[in-house]
């Protein structure tokens, strides 16, 4: 639906955005997540077109966008943008949710047919009188949201539609995206620094870093096989540095750090550097004195809690096996467990829990 | 003190009995300012587009310029207008010298910097989320500035009845270029002046009141014009106003 070409935008000698290319397919929910200040949205908008690339190419369904301006205008108007801070004009809900349709020279009868149907949709009926100014943000967002979905575009783009809302907007506006994702079979792309949300709506995601795009995949992808430090550690994954491939049986690997070993899934070769991945909600805990002594889990490693910071309704633990080893565990079970800072535990994680990685040495992005 | 109390009630009395002298010098300045205010309108709200809308090399000096201009002095336009219009100027032959049209032309010029400037202002203060909301909503050039202006209306109100203010309250160009010709050129500033100069103070503060009457019956129809202007974007639905 989508393809950007080798796109890159220069503000004076910064660059925002490096040489982008990418496919964004017909009814996906695509979602670029990164850092703040990372170029997400500096990329949403050159895709609507409000801005123009310093190089690069944008096509839409198969046409070169860097046209004259009308016809740009032409291919704008067969998208819907929802910016991350809603602004509304100063009049009504209805007349907000309709500019799109009387710019289009929609007749009277239809759009006001049209525009109650996209207050509808975002469950905003009867609030067509409404003055826009006087509603909360959630509300405005929907209105935006309306407004932008009123003229049935291909492309829906959200640029962080739900980073100034409180969760329980922000979970309605959710729930809206997909919603519409399926009923109109629109292809959304959205932006978010919020990976939990990236994970829930898309189909597929681009991270986004400094302005390049460094990993393009699925969610569980990103999520688990993140490629290099940085995204590991944008998707919340501590890397264990300093391993050394000591053995590999037909991918079956053994890997030392330190004094400990661990079994792995992985293709490189005896004696390779290697910085482990693992996530810390796949590790699991045990107090030493209470391991069994058969288990499945291949790797049960040694250690004593040196850190517990609470995480919601989690606990982040840092174990200390000669490297740091972070895990995620439940209030519940920590309670139950019975850890807390000194316990002596032992480390549970499945071989294929383990996401092995090239040694980056000390440079931070390939 | 006697004089204000006295102007008060000789204010009231030309009101009531509907002095036809005072009546026909009100209903001229009225007539002069109001068409000043019109003109300078309808030039300063498509100039202050032009400026705000475009990027251009000294934009920014442009501004200044006009900003400056706010503080010329009435008489400085009528001096300058009158040379221009006098018999002997190169617009000599309009004849517009001691006319009423030569005294709104003065009018115009005098106040379209600060209308022009503070509609500026008032295009500034629109938020730019707005303005790139209308473009990916699908607003052509024109329908983008559209929507801009009507959202900026009540502070290109303020900049309409400013200027209005400043010329109704105007001497120099009334003077210079009117020339105080009673039951022709005379207006309430000057005929204030007049009378001022001839120790009528009583008379004086009556015309200063039926002065200030008259701009409030102007600023009261601006403010609904553009009321009903907000109303008018309400086809769609047609509701009222919450």
């Amino acid at each position: 639906m989508i393809r950007i070409e080798r796109l890159t935008r220069k503000i004076g000698t910064i660059e925002t955005l490096h040489e982008i290319s990418l496919d964004i397919r017909k009814g996906e929910v695509f979602t670029f997540i990164g850092p703040s200040g990372s170029g997400k949205t500096t990329l949403i908008r050159l895709i609507d077109l409000l801005d123009s690339p310093t190089s690069g190419s944008i096509f839409f369904d198969g046409q070169d966008t860097s046209t004259s301006e009308s016809g740009r205008l032409v291919i704008r108007r067969r998208m819907g943008m929802v910016f991350q801070k809603p602004s509304v004009l100063s009049t009504t809900v209805a007349n907000n949710v309709a500019f799109g349709l009387k710019f289009r020279g929609v007749d009277r009868t239809q759009i006001r047919e049209k525009v109650r149907s996209a207050l509808d949709l975002v469950g905003l009926a009867g609030f067509e009188d409404r003055r826009a100014s006087t509603l909360s943000g959630g509300e405005m967002q929907r209105v935006a949201l309306a407004r932008a979905m009123v003229t049935e575009p291909e492309v829906l783009l959200l640029d962080e539609p739900t980073a100034n809302l409180d969760p329980v907007s922000a979970e309605l506006i959710e729930d809206l995206i997909l919603r519409i994702n399926k009923k109109f079979r629109t292809t959304i792309v959205m932006s978010t620094h919020d990976m939990i949300q990236g994970q829930r709506l898309a189909d597929r995601i681009g991270v986004i870093m400094d302005g390049s795009l460094v990993q393009t995949g699925t969610a569980s992808e990103i999520f688990y096989q993140p490629r290099g430090r940085d995204i590991a550690r944008f998707v919340g994954i501590d890397a264990i540095t300093g391993g050394v491939v000591t053995e590999n049986a037909g991918g079956h690997v053994s890997i030392r750090v330190e004094e400990v070993y661990f079994e792995a899934m992985t293709d490189l070769g005896k004696g390779r550097k290697v910085t482990l991945y693992i996530r810390p909600e796949e590790i699991s805990l045990t107090p030493a004195a209470a391991v069994p002594i058969k288990s499945s889990v291949r790797n049960q490693i040694h250690g004593r809690i040196r850190k517990m910071v609470p995480f919601g309704p989690f606990v982040r633990v840092s174990v200390d096996c000669g490297f740091l080893l972070t895990t995620l565990i439940t209030r519940r079970s920590c309670t139950e467990l019975g850890l807390d800072v000194g316990t002596e535990v032992v480390a549970g994680i499945k071989a294929t829990a383990i996401h092995v990685l090239p040694d980056e040495g000390m440079k931070t992005l390939s | 003190m006697s004089e204000i109390t006295d102007g008060i009630l000789q204010a009231v009395h030309l009101i009531v009995t509907l002095d036809p002298e005072v009546m026909q010098i009100a209903a001229l300045s009225l007539f002069i300012s109001l068409m000043a205010t019109i003109i300078a309108a309808l030039i300063s709200i498509p100039l202050a587009s032009l400026i705000h809308f475009s990027d251009f090399y000294g934009k920014r000096a442009v501004i200044i310029i006009i900003q400056t201009l706010y503080s010329v002095p009435t008489v400085v336009v009528g001096l300058v207008i009158y040379l221009l219009i006098s018999r002997s100027g190169p617009f000599g032959f309009l004849g517009l010298l001691f006319t009423p049209e030569g005294m709104i032309l003065g009018q115009t010029v005098l106040i379209i910097p600060i209308m022009t400037g503070l509609i500026i202002s008032a295009l500034n203060g629109v938020d730019r989320g707005i303005s790139d909301t209308l473009i990916a909503l699908g607003a052509t050039g024109p329908q983008k500035i559209l929507e801009i202006l009507k959202e900026a209306r009540y502070a290109i109100l303020s900049a309409v009845v400013l200027g209005f203010g400043r010329a109704i309250a105007e001497v120099g160009v009334a003077m210079i270029i009117g020339g105080n010709i009673r039951g022709d050129t005379r207006v309430l500033t000057t005929a204030i002046t007049l009378q001022t100069g001839m120790g009528g103070f009583g008379l004086s503060i009556a015309l200063g009141i039926i002065l200030l009457s008259v701009a409030l019956i102007v600023v009261v129809a601006l403010n609904l014009i553009t009321y009903s202007l907000s109303r008018d974007a309400q086809w769609i639905m047609g509701g009222t106003r919450g």
